[in-house]
């Protein structure tokens, strides 16, 4: 828990206006924010702890449990939606046999569907550690899949 | 950090420090010395903004390294293009520009010798790099099949080469704010100086008022970008006329529709004329203290950005005493956490204060009471980047710049099923036509434009027989769609418009703030009638009814929720089901009455078949199908009854022997 009162530490001012860039910094160093951090979080900046995990759920970046080993975003655009975003979403979930929480069972991937990446005209686009893919299908995404469990990530672009 | 060599001194004569900025600095730049006369230091100011307009001294290689150019691969390029210089001993400079709009050609790569235009090379990635550089290093030649056109003017033997805003992409074009995008390098103040950057902001602060200011964009007709379509020297006066000791301006950089990405690409390809434009509009209505309210899903423009601020401080182009003026501004980046609600000004202005981002009813309007009560300016990121621009040229230019009573010019995304997709720049009332069919391409081969989904979850589909409607706020209004953010999404024959409304309600469902009642339970209940025509009424005879109902309802519904809800988001979260109930009825008939999709793209009304020819009636998918809709027995035929099928295709991948495919419907596009 030494990250989170690092973070807190870290910050100069502690006011209300602080408290979504900690989260953000929280999540970015743990992968998730914990019911404990939340409620570190709320004494240090002085609101309660339900004010703390109302705003926390209420955008969608923050996630509660722990991360996979990689972490894909498919986008959900309109874009997206258009050139079969929805069969690409279908085919991790069934492939990675996910999790309600978008976890595989082995905790190597997590799948996030996201509202938008910004690069409709690539579409249909996901994100992979940070990495952006683009006009993918199933095949393609089958294949940069294959590599990243063996450990090459460079390919399928 | 890079440091800025054109702002250094050109000797000790010079009296800039930014701690007592020098008022004609921006001048001095371009035209100096202008504090006292001396040949080498004017030749010295001449080579510096001479270098720093082309880049760089000796060969320079330009690669289009946005969000888009690094999906297409561009940092494994570049990491290709570096290792193949040193190993054939060629000195050039790799500079990594943002995006130049063309997005279905990416990536481009530019190469400029000495003495040589610089001429763009299209479609690369790492499978063709090597060809492109050994044609253009090893064997000189410049003409080769990547070559797409050229940048500027140049001599008479390259006369053969199109300039690059003369090829059918580009020659509708207008670009304004689009001007330096992948052309510059957006990491140095310098290379923005050069094309002109923070030559109005120096205007502005030290030769106008901020009433002439606003006046000059007033006049200028230029309206918000982000949506709504307010006029923007109108807000700006509201603000400045409110009297209160502390205000704020804030960049409105959170781009949640799905479809639009202009925002990101002015902030990855030219962070700092967006600085300039805040600059000059806090200087306007006398904000000290601004705000980029950025996308966290938006990585790149949020580095981008802070690496900008933080150079623009250290020269004193934010700060205190802004270039003498005695203006004092400076600009905090906030991170949004993905609520596309948070794009409406007052859910900003909630989300920046620390809480959830939840809209709060108007008046009172931001620019009287804002953040922390305070009066705010929200502007969108498109809007500033207008800004310097307008005080540049004058309020004529831009007004001139658009057709008829239109004013200057809007950034569309074109994306779908379109041959060209990427940022098209153009006059604000040109025809849609000119834009989907003439800079986009039109359809994909073998296909047919059915419709253009246009302003995002806000907006509405526009179908072909409407795409001679200029894109006009009003015009656009009057269709049922609205110029939104210029997200274009163009589809044809084979998506599916009933589909399209239940996404996008299903989108806004997600994100409604749960604050009024109209529209978290508005949008709930129109998503349940969409989900529920999209799927086939099975087992319990009331869903039969239901259906029936929930569409005699719909448009009521629909109303209220306009009519009612308290901000943008839910009174605009009908659009996309009103517009596709006026133009594509009869697809909705089909699938209410009919129980069928004209596009084969409801999952739910799907119908599957088993070839009697190839089935063994190995029982594998009568034991896998989830509503008990295959029957027949061992070793005979399978059969599908309809009735039952849910359409889930869960038969199709669990047959060995690939006997159950999917009835298609004659595509009927209209």
């Amino acid at each position: 828990m030494c990250h989170v009162d690092q973070i807190i530490a870290g910050h100069e001012e502690l006011g209300k206006e602080h408290l979504i860039p900690i989260l953000q910094e929280i999540q970015a160093k743990e992968g998730y924010v914990s019911r404990a951090a939340m409620n570190k979080v709320a004494v240090a900046v002085g609101v309660p702890q339900s004010r703390v995990y109302g705003v926390a759920t209420f955008y969608n970046q923050f996630r509660f449990a722990p991360k996979g080993e990689h972490v894909i975003e498919v986008c959900r655009g309109t874009a997206c939606h258009v050139k079969q975003s929805l069969k690409l979403a279908q085919h991790l979930t069934r492939k990675l046999n996910l999790k309600p929480n978008g976890n595989s069972p082995d905790n190597k991937f997590t799948v996030i569907t996201v509202a938008c990446l910004g690069a409709c005209s690539i579409a249909p686009v996901m994100k992979m550690d940070g990495e952006f893919y683009g006009h993918l299908d199933v095949d393609k995404l089958d294949r940069l899949l294959d590599d990243t469990m063996k450990g090459a990530s460079d390919a399928g672009k | 950090m890079r440091e800025s060599s054109l702002i250094a001194p050109c000797c000790e004569r010079c009296t800039h420090r930014p701690a007592s900025p020098c008022r004609d600095l921006i001048r001095c730049l371009a035209e100096g010395p202008t504090c006292h006369s001396d040949d080498a230091c004017a030749k010295m100011r001449q080579e510096r903004m001479a270098n720093a307009r082309r880049g760089g001294q000796g060969t320079l290689i330009f690669v289009g390294a946005g969000t888009c150019g690094r999906a297409n691969g561009c940092t494994n390029v570049i990491a290709r293009i570096g290792a193949f210089l040193q190993e054939h001993k060629i000195a050039a400079h790799i500079i990594e520009v943002g995006c130049v709009g063309y997005c279905q050609r990416e990536l481009f790569i530019d190469v400029q010798k000495p003495g040589e235009p610089r001429l763009a090379y299209a479609d690369i990635n790492l499978g063709n790099i090597d060809q492109l550089l050994e044609a253009v290093f090893v064997r000189s030649e410049m003409r080769n099949s990547f070559l797409y056109g050229r940048h500027g003017e140049a001599g008479p033997e390259w006369a053969d080469i199109p300039e690059i805003n003369t090829t059918d992409f580009f020659k509708q074009q207008v670009k304004v704010v689009l001007r330096n995008a992948g052309i510059i390098d957006p990491g140095i103040l310098d290379a923005a100086l050069a094309a002109g950057a923070f030559r109005s902001a120096a205007k502005a602060l030290c030769t106008m008022t901020p009433e002439e200011v606003c006046n000059v964009v007033l006049a200028a007709g230029l309206r918000g970008r982000g949506g709504a379509g307010f006029p923007t020297g109108q807000k700006w006066n509201i603000a400045r006329q409110t009297p209160r000791a502390q205000k704020y301006l804030i960049c409105n950089a959170d781009e949640g529709d799905p479809g639009a990405f202009m925002d990101r690409a002015v902030l990855e390809s030219d962070p700092f004329f967006v600085i300039e434009g805040m600059l000059i509009a806090a200087y306007a209505i006398g904000a000290s203290k601004g705000y980029i309210y950025c996308r966290a899903e938006y990585p790149l423009a949020v580095a981008r950005l802070t690496e900008a601020i933080e150079q623009c401080r250290r020269v004193g182009l934010l700060g205190n005493n802004i270039l003498g003026s005695l203006f004092s501004f400076d600009i905090t980046i906030k991170q949004g956490a993905g609520a596309f609600v948070c794009g409406e000004e007052t859910a900003i202005l909630a989300s920046i204060e620390g809480g959830r981002g939840m809209p709060r009813p108007r008046p009172p309007y931001p620019a009287i009471a804002g953040l922390h009560g305070k009066p705010t300016v929200l502007n969108n990121v498109e809007t500033l980047a207008n800004i310097p621009v307008i005080i540049d040229r004058g309020a004529e230019y831009f007004q001139n710049l658009g057709i008829g009573k239109a004013a200057g010019t809007k950034v569309f995304a074109l994306s779908g099923t379109i041959r060209n997709t990427g940022l098209v720049e153009v006059p604000v009332g040109i025809k849609l036509r000119v834009i989907i069919d003439e800079i986009g391409g039109g359809a994909l081969p073998g296909h047919q434009i059915k419709a253009v989904q246009m302003g995002g979850p806000s907006g509405g589909c526009i179908p072909r027989e409407h795409l001679d409607t200029p894109t006009d706020y009003g015009a656009l209004i009057e269709l049922g769609a609205m110029m939104g953010s210029g997200g274009m999404v163009v589809m044809d024959e084979r998506t599916c418009m009933v589909d399209i409304a239940r996404f996008f309600m299903e989108f806004i469902r997600n994100e409604s703030c749960g604050k009024c009642t109209p529209c978290r339970e508005g949008t709930t209940r129109m998503l349940e009638i969409l989900t529920s025509i999209t799927e086939r009424p099975v087992g319990d005879e009331n869903k039969r009814l239901e259906r029936f109902r929930g569409v005699l309802h719909m448009q009521e519904l629909a109303n209220t929720v306009k009519e009612a809800s308290l901000c943008g988001l839910g009174q605009t979260a009908a659009n996309p089901v009103l517009s596709t109930l006026r133009y594509f009825r009869h697809e909705y008939e089909a699938h209410v009455i009919d129980q069928r999709c004209p596009s084969n793209q409801c999952q739910g009304l799907a119908v599957y078949e088993v070839d009697n020819a190839t089935c063994v009636g190995c029982l594998l998918c009568k034991k896998a199908c989830p509503s008990g809709a295959i029957i027949g027995e061992r070793k005979q035929a399978h059969y599908i009854l309809v009735d039952r099928c849910v359409g889930c295709g869960t038969c199709v991948t669990s047959c060995p022997k690939h006997s159950i495919h999917l009835v298609a419907e004659e595509r009927a596009c209209v």
